[in-house]
């Protein structure tokens, strides 16, 4: 009888794959090898001071070529090519974080003092000179001119969103879908100039700038983000949904108020609030449509309105002598812009977690 | 039994669909209407300026055409080489979020990329110019000392970074929210019954994407891109803070002499202009119009634009 | 729905309630001494655009004018100067701040803000000194002319140990690095007057009209004042052109007038403009002004910017007519210029000027 030489047991589970935690080893090698690197080109005199950057940047490169490679022989090319994907995707995601992180870094640092003093949330710029002053007709003016925007664009934007997807099947669906896509490249300053001579044009008035105006001319740069957004939610919305609807006698219209947009409602919350995110920090339409004032201003019919965008903008940029209250004053305004934004998000995440029906996913 | 044409039956309409689809039908000759009225505002404030006699122009240009040129490249050029940073990355973060991010910090992720488009468009100019191009500039130097034989970095960089390349990618950055919102939405929505089958049949998570979610979101990304272009070719103060511009066609990105965009010329000279070169600048403004119409026809007869491809259909 | 997430969406309604609800603490019309003399007092609101130079200035005198007569509103956008002087023409504005007169078309273009027969003037009301400014470590005087300068700034000089500027500055050590140079981006009066300098005093080397374009492909462009001073920090090696008030903390060099080195001086630029002759061709009340920059006085700054306010001599509503008068008497009375001056960095006009301001200012119907 033959003794048969039995290997050691092999596990079929984990054949064929790299150890659990090799991936992590392996990333954190290879930026410790690039570091290493790194250091000797210093210590050879190549370069002044530690380029932490170029070692983390050539490192991942190092990688995803070492992964790829060391997967391709355990587990085949299929695999690599997943796992290298993974690391690619991952990648990106980083790479965005950094300018975020360093943006909300920069406004922070620059404009969080001058943000928490009392007198900028209580007072306006009328009769202000010096380090005084606040951003109270400018607020009122931004929650004005942007809520104005929004009631205008939202339902011209949706109705033609629906249009689009529910009825529309010529020619002039055809043209709007194509027209839409021709109005995000409006640049916004010539909304401006043209919202401004449109009111010219109505009222007679060679001077109107106000700021309904200033409302339209961000109307016409919204729309276009909230159609286009607006369609891709409601082509999402499965055909069996519309088709159980009519089964059951429910006329189109209520088909759409009641199944269509309630199922799609978090995509087009997500694009409304993309649209306001969008135009609540322009400056160059409102500069020429709604003008300029440094006092509170109410009536978004009658005399120029302030924006924070536009405060921010020329507070930086016409600086008296004492330079730092200008520059302290426009990064807070920035960052104050930057929290209402914030808060607008997760108001609208909110509504849309209580209004969405709980798919699979969510 | 009520018959519309020899043996068609129609069905009743009721007067909430008829206000309903009205409606909607009137929603969008708005926007027509809209356009028309932009269009024609154009025109008209551009009339003197493309007619204008040689002398009168800004920049000492004989003609319109002379004038416009060197911001149609420098307007193309510039969204172009965003477009290029832009796609991949918001494809990948929005894959990211919908498929590889841990299931309870998805949401808070997708928030956390949303906060990218709270920034108005002044603070990235402002941070472009204060935080990035500086930072970006050692790079330059060694672009220019390293690559040279690419005719993109050739030439004298410029000490403050304020190049095409700079601006592309801050660009990027601020197209990047609009693009990533949008795609995740329709990749969360793929049907998860073909995702569930191809993993079942053994694909890897990256061949379930390739074969069951991309093919579904490809028009979704189209438009997602669409939006995004519009916004890289419009993009009028972070271009006029950032950039260092000349009156040059170059496809050298990190000197100093950079081709200005037209949104981003008609915010630097708008202040002082006047007469005929108040009017040049809103026919530049006409010029990009068109400029969008086209590369919006160009890319949808690239890409081919299909019909509703809905649910798990 | 929980109650921690009802409770987050009522806090913001309620926040967004009071801030909307909430007037400026700041606005409260100040309480008047009755103890004080009767004065005129003005209401009423006056739009005004124009000159983002004049920009911190127009924020003085509207601060100053404003609390002497809190019924008074005074809106000056800073969106330009052409926007400014297109818009009073028009009719949207009922003064305009420009950094340049009146052009002949733009005269023959009557405003329907001005009664029929009136004509349009131009009135001096703010001046700033023109700066050239530079980082170069360890030099902190630097002498320079006019043709030096017109050939750093077009190119044909490119080192800062050039002979040109080696024989004007014999006490410093020049490093032999290039010279950055860095102007503006965007059309301004400032670029206008620098080239306007530039070719009167150089006109053998600076060969290019003057411009509120710079006119040659050189060195860094930046956006607005600010763009230029953060430009010049940020590097060394640099050299700019800026208004004086945007060059705090710089180093600046000294211009040679005449024979002498002049420093720069509010005075000195106020004295150049004052020694200039008006405009020739111009209306009876019309004070634009032909600046003299061969001005050889010792200390005369000659790099200097003037910017008008643009107002009719007869506005067909009479209300506004008197609020402009009471505006403009303001800005041009020596409370108002040193308030500018203080807010600003400009230079007070000149006394005599001031009061031929005054007189014409006076004549505003």
């Amino acid at each position: 009888m033959t003794a048969i030489s039995a290997g050691p047991i092999v596990n079929s589970l984990t054949t064929g794959k790299l150890p659990k935690g090799s991936v992590w080893l392996i990333l954190v090698a290879s930026w410790v090898l690039m570091g290493l690197v790194f250091v000797f080109v210093q210590l050879a005199g190549g370069t002044k001071t530690f380029n932490i950057v170029g070692a983390i940047f050539l490192g991942t490169i190092l990688f995803d070529i070492l992964i790829w490679v060391l997967s391709r022989l355990v587990e085949g090319a299929r695999k690599a090519k997943d796992r290298l994907i993974t690391s690619l995707i991952s990648t990106a995601f980083v790479v965005t974080l950094l300018p975020l992180v360093s943006l909300l870094y920069t406004v922070v640092s620059k404009g969080f003092v001058r943000m928490i003093e009392p007198s900028f949330f209580s007072e306006s710029m009328r009769n202000i000179l010096g380090s005084d002053g606040g951003i109270v007709h400018a607020i009122i003016g931004t929650l004005e001119i942007t809520l104005s925007a929004t009631i205008i664009s939202v339902p011209i934007g949706l109705l033609t969103a629906v249009y689009l997807v529910e009825y529309g099947r010529g020619p002039l669906a055809r043209t709007i879908t194509f027209l839409v896509d021709v109005m995000t490249g409006i640049p916004s300053i010539v909304a401006g100039l043209f919202a401004f001579a449109l009111f010219v044009l109505i009222t007679g008035n060679p001077g109107y700038r106000t700021g309904f105006s200033g409302s339209v001319a961000l109307a016409v740069l919204m729309i276009p983000i909230v159609v286009r957004s607006s369609e891709e939610m409601l082509k999402l919305v499965p055909n069996e949904l519309r088709e159980a609807s009519f089964a059951l006698g429910v006329p189109k219209w209520l088909t759409v108020l009641k199944v269509v947009f309630p199922t799609s409602i978090a995509g087009i919350v997500t694009g409304i609030t993309l649209a306001i995110a969008r135009v609540i920090g322009e400056t160059a339409p409102l500069l020429v449509a709604a003008g300029f004032t440094a006092s509170v201003n109410y009536d978004p019919f009658n005399h120029p309105m302030m924006t924070m965008p536009v405060f921010a903008y020329t507070q930086y940029m016409q600086q008296g002598a004492i330079q730092s209250d200008y520059v302290n004053r426009a990064w807070a305004t920035a960052l104050t812009l930057i929290l209402i934004v914030m808060v607008l998000n997760i108001v609208a995440r909110l509504v849309a977690r209580i209004f969405a029906p709980k798919l699979g996913r969510r | 039994m009520t018959t519309g044409t020899a043996g068609r039956i129609t069905a009743k309409m009721r007067l909430g669909d008829r206000v309903f689809s009205t409606s909607t039908i009137v929603a969008g000759s708005i926007i027509l209407a809209v356009l028309a009225a932009v269009a024609i505002f154009l025109i008209a404030k551009s009339i003197p300026a493309i007619t204008a006699k040689p002398g009168t122009l800004p920049n000492a240009a004989p003609n319109f055409w002379v004038y416009v040129g060197p911001l149609v490249f420098g307007t193309v050029w510039a969204a172009a080489i965003a477009m290029i940073f832009a796609v991949p990355i918001s494809i990948g973060v929005a894959l990211f979020i919908s498929h590889y991010a841990p299931r309870r910090i998805a949401q808070v992720l997708g928030y956390v990329v949303d906060l990218l488009a709270a920034v108005p468009s002044v603070v990235f100019g402002l941070w472009g110019v204060l935080v990035l191009a500086p930072a970006l500039t050692p790079f330059y130097y060694w672009l220019n000392a390293n690559v040279q034989w690419i005719p993109l970095f050739g030439g004298v960089v410029d000490a403050q970074g304020k190049t095409v390349l700079t601006v592309a990618i801050v660009l990027a950055v601020m197209v990047l929210p609009i693009m990533t919102a949008i795609c995740r939405e329709i990749f969360l929505q793929a049907p998860r019954l073909h995702e569930e089958a191809a993993l079942a049949l053994g694909a890897t998570r990256w061949e379930m994407i390739k074969m069951a979610v991309l093919p579904f979101a490809r028009p979704g990304i189209v438009s997602a891109a669409m939006l995004g272009l519009g916004r890289a070719l419009g993009e009028t103060m972070a271009v006029a803070i950032i950039l260092s511009p000349a009156i040059v066609i170059s496809f050298m990105v990190v000197t100093s002499q950079n081709p200005n965009t037209i949104a981003g010329n008609i915010a630097l000279q708008f202040a002082e202009a006047s007469g005929v070169g108040l009017s040049s600048l809103v026919a530049s403004g006409l010029i990009l119009f068109v400029i969008t119409f086209v590369v919006n026809a160009i890319a949808r007869y690239v890409v081919g634009r299909r019909k509703a491809f809905s649910g798990a259909n | 729905m929980s109650f921690s997430r009802l409770g987050s969406i009522a806090v913001v309604a309620v926040a967004a309630s009071i801030i909307l609800s909430s007037c400026a603490s700041n606005e409260a019309p100040a309480k008047v001494d009755s103890s004080s003399k009767p004065t005129v007092t003005y209401s009423g609101t006056l739009n005004g655009i124009g000159s983002s130079a004049q920009g911190a200035a127009e924020t003085a005198w509207a601060a100053g004018f404003q609390s002497a007569n809190s019924g008074a509103t005074i809106n000056y956008n800073p969106a330009g100067s052409g926007a400014g002087r297109t818009a009073f023409i028009a009719g949207s504005a009922d003064f305009a701040g420009s950094d340049a007169a009146l052009n002949p078309t733009e005269l023959a273009a009557k405003s329907p803000k001005c009664a029929a027969t009136s004509s349009q003037l131009d009135l001096p009301v703010y001046i700033s000194p023109i700066a050239i400014a530079f980082n170069l470590p360890g030099v902190k005087t630097l002498k320079l002319d006019a043709p030096t300068i017109a050939g750093i700034f077009k190119g044909s000089i490119t080192k800062w140990d050039d002979a040109a500027i080696k024989s004007q500055n014999s006490g410093v050590t020049l490093p032999s690095t290039a010279i950055a140079v860095v102007h503006r981006a965007d059309d301004s009066g400032t670029t206008q007057n620098f080239t306007d300098y530039l070719s009167q005093n150089a006109p053998t080397v600076w060969t290019a009209p003057a411009a509120q374009t710079f006119p040659y492909k050189i060195g860094d462009a930046a956006t607005g004042t600010p763009g230029v001073a953060a430009a010049v920090k940020a590097a060394t090696g640099t050299i700019a052109y800026i208004d004086d008030s945007g060059a705090t903390g710089m180093t600046v060099a000294q211009l040679k007038v005449g024979d002498a080195y002049s420093t720069i001086s509010a005075a000195g630029a106020a004295d150049v403009v004052a020694k200039s002759p008006l405009a020739a061709n111009r209306a009876a009340n019309d004070l634009a002004i032909a600046i003299d920059r061969k001005n050889t006085d010792a200390k005369a700054w000659p790099l200097v910017l003037v910017s008008y306010m643009i107002v009719c001599q007869q506005y067909s509503d009479a209300a506004t007519g008197k609020l402009v008068t009471g505006y403009a008497t303001y800005a041009a009375s020596s409370d108002g210029q040193a308030a500018a001056s203080k807010q600003a960095g400009s230079a007070p006009l000149a006394s005599d000027l001031a009061a031929k301001v005054a007189k014409v200012i006076a004549t505003i119907k």
